[in-house]
């Protein structure tokens, strides 16, 4: 009777104990790390643990790196919990790094064309509304078009960041400081105007507290609010949000507002909390690595967290093997990669249930 | 008119690697397949040819170029087709998300093309910038007679033989989906694998070969860059990429048709490099030409979007997994 | 003997989880002839085919087609031994042509060679009088011609066993005659039919013979030419079945409802409800009778706000009798009848797909209806909480707890809980759609006594039903729809069995329809 049973039987898990998803996730980890060991064995036939020693200290090796680590954590977390509602929504926002670039440039022309008029507290306020606003419509315009006309949302914010993209360029060399180097320098570097203030002595401390004040607020929101239910009940299904009298097409584009507003954000926390500069490595790719974080956090922000620091971790220690070893800086997207294949592959085996055919199985069948 | 000649000349070079791209990325997405790892498929393609020819040029006293170049092509198309097939593994086997898992190739790809890109010349004892000058010239040869034949001559037969091949390649495509039984069979899995499984299509093995098929054909745009485009060096300046996402954008505006996408290749070619015929413009502008060709794809989505034309639409199942369970 | 017979399933047995779909069913299909498969929704017709076309596989039972005994495993098996079906929803690829459609999937050269096909299919046309135009795509045809294609694609592929499932279903009076004819034709070219269908006018104007299933269970077969519509009702819907359900005389009934002119269309210009006039009361429950797709959704829907409805429609609530004050609830959604005070409750067929957030926990799928009360961002949870706990206890909902997603509660435990919170929001009109459907007896009782419990209270109920023993002995009046058009409005409680089956079955001629 079970003659066409397949060989390989895949169910969907029902209940799956928390534990146990995160014991896979790390079995995973673990099994990356070791396939990535493999990969800079035969790269550079250092031992392993030597180079994992080496990636830790290039992280956490001094309070300076350890700093660092922090800031590059805080600004890949910033993005991650900006695409957080928007997936939560289903709503497939590609477009993060465009939005963070014109969070960016918008911080940057409040910098450079209001910095001798405006006191540093002006500047900040005014670069935090300018670099909101960017993001915002970034994210409205796609949303809009998805919510009227359902046109393709992933496509079109992915063509939207290489816009982003170009724009930043053009503002580059508008504000080429000084002429002719095709960036824009340092901004206000004599006057530090519109730079974040040092707290307690650390320069960074400040973006660091930003961040996990917007993570909190974005664990609230999604949680707590109205909106946020909402927002999720809309992901769910939108046949039982129209049942339940939720304006499918509003939520769409309020959210999406509100995601590339955070993202934006992301972008004035680079600007005037970090590099003071603006250029296409402001987002330099983290717009698209943070959809990661995001996705992988099943829309928890404070997993975020984790994630955000593991991959800028990876990165750091690449760095820092890559130096020592006259390798190039590419070595941890390498690792990243390898990472992230093992995470996406270990998802599968948290959602379903794989058995194969037994052989006392097979015997009844041919019974 | 020699203007326009030169402009036209490096339209089509530089159509030609997107035109690789995005005919690849069409083969994928007709299975439903949403594959934005077309970035770092180029890469894969791009740095497996250059290591290639540049071991052989290496280990080779004298290297004959026709040798260096059936040797890298194959190498970027297997390394290629390697990259599509992790890719198909994770979302067809493992289920997992398509536009994550597409990103995550790219990073992956970028990041293995770019470290041995800038580090396998060091890494086998020699100094500076990897150069496989050998092979790149064979990629480039054309027949002298032909290309001599005034600006006409330039215009049609100034090029390596990757040129012709796109072209052939995109018309094949277009000549299989169009016209095959297997690309009959491959548009349905597309637009509706429940359909084309009870009509006795294999949907998995369609899905994974088309997969793997269009990320060989994707990938022989990143060769083409680096052996005809830059003259087979490497450089990790990050223009793979943004071409890998151009070719992904071309898929949309030629509407996801692999003849069409030829021209439009082409005037994606001239609109980027329209710049530098154009007297009289700031470098700031030249910046905001080089956004032509995205908004140029965001209005034919859009277009497309409002027309609800049938015919120009994204293969329905785009980016959604199939399981036979959930008929 | 044995090869009389093109087709014999003998005692197959089909069960979903707990339920049994078929139980020791038989059915024969004799060669050339056309069978009609009659039974009312559920009655398990189409599991017993799709077992026949491969779609699923018996638990037990055997199948012997011209005389052997075969495995049909798949849907190419069946089509192997030449059995081919034609679902109700079409399988076919919108974006191709008809000849595309047709040649998907066959094995065969490289190239397809549309002009070899164009001719077949012409021949098939020719034999049987079809008309298909194998270069147009599928999107630009219209219900009949794509159901003349799946036909054609069935035969192409060597069929001589044909399966249509309700085909009249989407078919205009016209196109039913056509259809007819061709189903003739091709019967006298030595083909086996079979059609599976409600309509008893069509079981006699089309089939040779008709087998009859109810509740899963086969009832028996006879010749049409010794059936009349009476005999086939009477075995379609059995003897009366006496269900105990307590039923209250309605106290001071008033119009709650006034239901005018609607009329609704669906996207493709199809009328799928046509100018339905009538009232409904509080304190009386109001059943709605009807083969499922006659309209039944399209009613609810459009009293609760989520149907685009033709101009002309209205739907009046009079929260105070037929001489208050009234609201007039077309043109407004969800959210602003609730505004409006309205205190409508509706408990949708599609329980998990739009009545409750499947991936939501008991606490957040209360809240659906009234998060949005108060001038608070946070939403509250303290009531949904409490409303929770209160449902679980009240209704004896079997949860690990009320933090658990709906989407792992069974299917009677899922449907506690979503009646549970309608009527916790205390409402003055209740709508429920097949809201005992696929529940257990204890289950089924529950939801009867919830329903006569609002019905004291006051509140006017609305209840859509299948099966014709709950609607006589449950509703007080039973509006029997048809095509969606209302085709009567009986008494419940001097209605027959046959009555109802009789009027869902065959559409009376308008202006017949009495109170």
């Amino acid at each position: 009777m079970n003659r066409h049973e397949p060989l390989i039987h895949i169910a969907k898990r029902d209940a799956f104990a928390w534990w146990r998803a995160w014991l896979v996730r790390l079995v995973a980890v673990v099994l990356a790390l070791l396939a990535s060991a493999l990969f800079i064995y035969a790269l550079t036939k250092l031992n392993p643990v030597k180079v994992y020693r080496a990636m830790w200290e290039g992280a956490f090796g001094t309070p300076r790196r350890a700093w660092i680590t922090a800031r590059d954590t805080s600004i890949l977390l910033c993005i991650g919990v900006g695409l957080a509602p928007a997936f939560m929504m289903r709503f497939w926002n590609v477009g993060a790094e465009g939005q963070v670039l014109m969070g960016g440039c918008a911080t940057a022309a409040v910098l450079i064309y209001c910095g001798r008029s405006l006191s540093t507290p002006a500047l900040l306020g005014a670069g935090l509304a300018a670099s909101l606003v960017a993001g915002a419509l970034w994210g409205i315009v796609p949303a809009v078009f998805k919510a009227k006309w359902n046109t393709n949302e992933t496509l079109f914010t992915l063509m939207m960041n290489y816009i982003a993209i170009q724009l930043t360029c053009f503002f580059v060399t508008k504000w080429e400081n000084p002429k002719g180097s095709n960036t824009v320098g340092i901004i206000n570097q004599k006057t530090q105007a519109g730079w974040f203030p040092n707290l307690a002595g650390q320069q960074y401390l400040l973006n660091v507290i930003i961040v996990l004040a917007v993570t909190v607020c974005m664990y609230l929101y999604l949680r707590y609010t109205k909106q946020g239910y909402e927002i999720s009940v809309v992901g769910q299904s939108e046949n039982t949000a129209r049942y339940a009298g939720i304006s499918v097409r509003r939520v769409i584009v309020r959210t999406m507002a509100i995601s590339g507003a955070v993202c934006g954000l992301s972008g004035f926390i680079a600007v005037a909390g970090a590099s003071h500069t603006i250029s296409t490595s402001t987002a330099g790719g983290r717009g698209f690595t943070a959809i990661i974080v995001a996705w992988m956090a099943k829309f928890n922000t404070f997993v975020m967290i984790l994630i955000a620091l593991l991959l800028v971790f990876l990165e750091k220690g690449a760095i820092q093997i890559a130096s020592q070893f006259h390798l190039n800086d590419y070595a941890s997207n390498v690792v990243e990669g390898i990472i992230l294949f093992f995470l996406l592959g270990s998802e599968f085996f948290i959602q379903y249930s794989v058995r194969f055919r037994s052989r006392r199985n097979k015997k009844e069948a041919e019974a | 008119m020699t203007q326009l000649i030169s402009l036209l000349t490096s339209a089509i070079v530089f159509g030609t690697v997107i035109l690789y791209g995005a005919v690849g990325e069409i083969v994928t997405e007709k299975s439903g397949n949403l594959n934005l790892g077309v970035p770092g498929i180029m890469y894969l393609g791009g740095i497996a040819g250059v290591a290639a020819a540049f071991f052989y040029e290496m280990h080779a006293g004298h290297p004959i170029g026709i040798v260096g170049l059936l040797l890298s092509f194959a190498a970027a198309v297997a390394a290629s087709m390697l990259g599509g097939l992790v890719y198909a593994f994770l979302t067809i086997s493992l289920r997992a998300n398509q536009n994550v898992t597409g990103l995550t190739l790219t990073i992956f790809g970028a990041g293995l093309a770019n470290l041995f890109g800038g580090s396998l010349n060091t890494l086998a004892g020699g100094v500076g910038q990897i150069s496989v000058a050998v092979t790149s010239r064979a990629y480039r040869a054309y027949i002298p007679a032909l290309a001599g034949l005034g600006r006409v001559g330039q215009l049609l037969f100034s090029f390596g033989f990757m040129a012709y091949l796109a072209i052939a390649v995109a018309l094949g495509a277009s000549w299989f989906l169009n016209r095959s039984r297997v690309g009959l069979n491959l548009r349905a899995v597309g637009e509706d694998p429940a359909t084309a499984d009870a009509a006795g299509v294999n949907v998995t093995r369609y899905k994974y070969t088309a997969t793997c098929v269009g990320a060989g054909i994707s990938g022989l745009g990143g060769l083409y860059y680096a052996m005809d485009y830059i003259k087979g060096t490497w450089s990790t300046d990050g223009t793979i990429e943004a071409l890998g996402w151009l070719a992904v954008a071309l898929v949309i505006f030629a509407t996801w048709r692999p003849a069409r996408a030829i021209w439009s290749a082409y005037l994606f070619g001239v609109l980027y490099w329209a710049y530098n015929y154009i007297t009289g413009l700031s470098r700031a502008s030249i910046e905001l030409f080089k956004m032509l060709p995205y908004v140029v794809t965001i209005l034919v989505l859009v277009a497309v979007s409002l027309r609800r034309s049938k015919e120009s639409q994204p293969p329905k199942s785009l980016g959604l997994s199939y399981f036979r369970e959930e008929r | 003997m044995a090869e009389e017979f093109a087709v014999r399933m003998v005692d197959i047995t089909k069960t979903f989880g707990h339920v049994k779909a078929n139980d020791k069913v038989y059915l024969e299909l004799r060669k050339g002839e056309i069978l009609s498969l009659l039974g009312e929704n559920g009655s398990g017709k189409t599991t017993l085919m799709n077992m026949l076309s491969g779609i699923y596989f018996p638990d037990s039972g055997h199948i012997y087609v011209h005389g052997k005994e075969v495995v049909i495993a798949s849907p190419h098996d069946a089509y192997a031994l030449g059995i081919g079906m034609v679902h109700q929803h079409f399988k076919l690829v919108d974006v191709l042509t008809a000849a595309e459609n047709i040649e998907l999937g066959l094995p065969g050269k490289t190239m397809v060679d549309r002009k070899a096909v164009a001719a077949k299919v012409r021949q098939i046309c020719d034999r049987y009088g079809f008309s298909v135009d194998p270069d147009k795509k599928v999107y630009d045809m219209s219900v009949s011609e794509k159901q003349t294609l799946e036909i054609v694609k069935t035969l192409y592929r060597g069929a001589n066993i044909l399966i249509l499932d309700e085909p009249t279903a989407v078919l205009t009076p016209q196109e039913t005659e056509k259809l007819f004819a061709v189903m003739r034709n091709m019967r006298d070219d030595g083909k086996s039919i079979i059609i599976i269908t409600h309509k008893l006018n069509e079981v006699l104007a089309i089939s040779d013979r008709v087998t009859i299933l109810r509740k899963g269970e086969y009832i028996g077969d006879m010749d049409t030419a010794k059936a009349d519509a009476r005999s086939l009702t009477d075995m379609m819907v059995g003897r009366t079945v006496t269900l105990n359900i307590r039923r209250d005389t309605p106290v001071d009934p008033e119009r709650r409802l006034e239901i005018r002119n609607l009329t609704v269309r669906d996207a493709e210009g199809v009328t799928r409800l046509d100018d339905i006039t009538m009232d409904v009361y509080a304190g009386e429950i109001l059943g709605v009778a009807g083969i499922s797709g006659c309209g039944q959704k399209e009613l609810l829907e459009s009293i609760a706000g989520l149907q685009n409805t033709v101009s002309g429609s209205s739907v009046k609530y009079r929260p105070t009798g037929p001489d208050g004050p009234a609201e007039e609830l077309i043109g407004q959604n969800p959210r602003t009848i609730a505004e409006k005070g309205v205190r409508l409750a509706f408990v949708p067929e599609d329980r998990l797909g739009m009545g409750l957030v499947a991936n939501m926990t008991l606490v957040d799928n209360m809240m659906l209806k009234e998060y949005r009360a108060g001038k608070s961002p946070l939403v509250e949870r303290k009531h949904p909480h409490d409303m929770a706990r209160q449902i679980v206890r009240e209704l004896e909902v079997v949860t690990p707890s009320i933090e658990t997603p709906v989407r792992k509660l069974s299917g009677g435990n899922v449907q506690k809980v979503l009646v549970g919170r309608e009527i916790a929001m205390e409402p003055t009109v209740l709508m429920s759609a097949y809201a005992v459907r696929g529940l257990d007896i204890n289950t089924s009782y529950t939801i009867y006594r919830l329903l006569n419990e609002q019905k004291r209270r006051g509140v006017a109920v609305i209840y859509v039903g299948e099966d014709l023993d709950v609607l006589l002995q449950l509703c007080d009046r039973i509006a029997v729809l048809c095509g969606g058009r209302l085709n009567a409005i009986l008494d419940g409680r001097k209605a027959t069995k046959e009555e109802v089956g009789y009027l869902m079955t065959s559409l009376r001629k308008k202006g017949e329809v009495g109170a």
